[in-house]
């Protein structure tokens, strides 16, 4: 690349920028919601505690593996999957490289002065390739947590709706339309291809490329939707088990 | 020359010129009464000054204004010497382009209003690229890059038969009109001051899967993009796509798609399994 391309803006350090609005809201908003999420999930992951209400379970805590030889809170047996899926998933790096790593902190403000090796270097290198695996891995677990949410219609052998039911059934139809939206999977169904007619089984695949496609592009809605939606999830029914609220019983 | 919010301004004073005088004098004072001003600070310079200088010009504001309309008015009226580059003015053909408010815009196609006009608004060349003159840039740079992608290479072992639907991921890319804001933006060209590796920018990444998605194209661009054309330096944090006035969807629809069939093609063990069993490509 020319270096005189470069010559005009290059090297002046963090934060510069001729931009007149307030650029440093969305990239401070940003952080700001990761980490109250990442702080609140670490907690409730840890505590092992106050996870089950009722019919319901917490989606931290899912799938409902008790192994007697794990000596840690059992949260953590499973919940590296979700974490490594939502941290190599290519919204959540848009996210974190913007607010956290400032590269760049927003568009047209200088970054700091460092080598910057984009994702051509270990660990990045690897993140879209990992990136399927935690897909793969979380497919199984969001079918987990299908099952606890259909468990949460059952009190006792009776069919029933809590308001934790609800809460659980959104919770899982939030956790589809993000997972069902990844990048990964819209190339896998379809995307890869170079002409949806002349593939075999194409239009089936084209429908499903359409299907993800649809989701895709709102994929950072879903994203922020779904993460909270998990973490008020298990405030509800830790709340519920503490006593502190009581579940509303909409159908019994 | 700082102005309060929306000031109004009477260029002619109410008393003036409306004693005795005819009704269309009348009309044209109530006119210039209500016009209000916006100061337009331009950064300035001859062939490669990197910084320029700041001047303001003051451009009466008119309703719908683009900035282009309110530059043109300072070229008309206050520097007739002031360079500045556009032929469509209908965001077609991409020549316009500037930063305007520290961003990148094709600047027929911003209105004022955008902006707050009490303040001054900043009109600069495009900073990635070196400077001809004032508002103008050179942007060859682009134009050699874009020679290096592998041309359109059609099938010759397939009949010229396709449906809509498989030409529609394409078509979004031949949207582009070249107007170079999203390599103006690319943090990866704008920032690095190293000695840089190669590194293609949003644009020909565009290009390049365009013609990848054509269901007639046989070539295969995906090393080409991984080497020479360094997608990986991009960290897909969307600034092209917030800027390109095509609405192209950059980095959903062109440079991940194309991370996720460099994926494919060279590190996802898996596939390279089902290749070698299935005998596919
Ligand atoms: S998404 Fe990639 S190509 Fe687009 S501006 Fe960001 S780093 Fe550059
Ligand atoms: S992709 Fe969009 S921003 Fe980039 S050159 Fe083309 S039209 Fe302009
Ligand atoms: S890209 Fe976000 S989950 Fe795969
Ligand atoms: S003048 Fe053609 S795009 Fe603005």
């Amino acid at each position: 690349m020319d270096k005189t391309l470069t010559a005009r803006v290059s090297a002046r350090g963090l934060g510069a920028t001729e931009r007149q609005d307030r650029w440093w809201v969305a990239p401070a908003a940003g952080a700001l919601a990761l980490a109250v999420f990442i702080v609140y999930a670490t907690w409730a992951a840890f505590v092992g505690t106050d996870y089950e209400f009722g019919p319901y379970l917490s989606p931290f805590y899912s799938p409902y593996l008790r192994p007697a030889w794990f000596p840690l809170s059992a949260s953590l047996i499973v919940l590296w999957v979700p974490l490594g899926f939502r941290l190599s998933c290519y919204y959540y790096r848009k996210v974190y490289y913007r607010s956290y790593f400032l590269s760049p902190p927003a568009c047209d403000v200088s970054e700091p002065t460092r080598t910057y090796t984009g994702e051509t270097a270990f660990p990045l290198k690897y993140l879209p390739i990992m990136h399927r695996w935690f897909l793969y891995l979380s497919i199984l677990v969001l079918l987990w947590l299908w099952v606890d949410a259909l468990r949460a219609f059952d009190f006792g052998g009776r069919f029933g709706i809590g308001l934790g039911t609800v809460v659980m059934l959104a919770n899982v139809v939030l956790l589809s339309a993000f997972t069902f939206g990844c990048h990964a999977l819209r190339n896998a169904v379809g995307g890869n291809l170079r002409c949806f007619s002349c593939a075999r089984g194409g239009s089936l695949r084209y429908g499903a490329w359409r299907g993800v496609t649809h989701l895709t592009m709102s994929h950072q809605t879903w994203a922020w939707l779904s993460l909270y939606s998990v973490g008020l999830t298990d405030l509800y029914i830790r709340l519920c088990a503490q006593g502190l609220i009581h579940d509303a019983r909409l159908i019994l | 020359m700082e102005r309060d919010a929306g000031a109004l301004r009477p260029a002619v004073k109410a008393s003036d010129g409306l004693d005795g005088d005819s009704a269309k004098d009348q009309v044209e004072a109530r006119v210039v009464e209500t016009a209000r001003f916006v100061t337009l600070r331009i950064n300035r310079g001859e062939a490669n000054d990197v910084s320029g200088r700041w001047e303001d010009y003051e451009v009466p504001l008119e309703p719908g204004m683009v900035v282009l309309d309110a530059v043109l008015h300072v070229q008309a009226h206050s520097a007739n010497d002031l360079a500045v580059r556009w032929n469509c003015k209908a965001a077609k053909c991409g020549s316009c382009s500037a930063e305007v408010g520290g961003m990148p815009k094709l600047m027929c196609k911003t209105r004022l209003e955008e902006f707050d006009c009490s303040k001054p608004i900043l009109v600069q060349p495009l900073q990635t690229f070196p400077r001809i003159r004032d508002l103008v840039t050179d942007v060859s740079w682009n134009y050699r890059v874009n020679r290096k992608i592998t041309p359109f290479r059609p099938r010759t072992d397939r009949e010229w038969r396709f449906y809509q639907r498989d030409v529609d991921r394409s078509q979004e890319m031949r949207k582009c009109i070249e107007c170079f804001l999203c390599q103006d933006v690319c943090h990866v060209i704008r920032y690095q001051t190293q000695e840089k590796p190669q590194y293609f920018g949003p644009r020909f990444y565009v290009r390049a899967l365009g013609l990848d998605a054509h269901p007639m194209d046989s070539a295969n661009r995906l090393r080409l993009l991984q080497v020479e054309g360094g997608i990986g330096l991009c960290n897909v944090t969307k600034c092209c796509t917030e800027v390109c006035p095509a609405g192209i969807q950059i980095t959903d629809n062109a440079i991940i798609p194309a991370k996720e069939r460099i994926v494919d093609a060279y590190q996802d063990p898996l596939r390279r399994l089902f290749r070698k069993v299935t005998g596919t490509t």
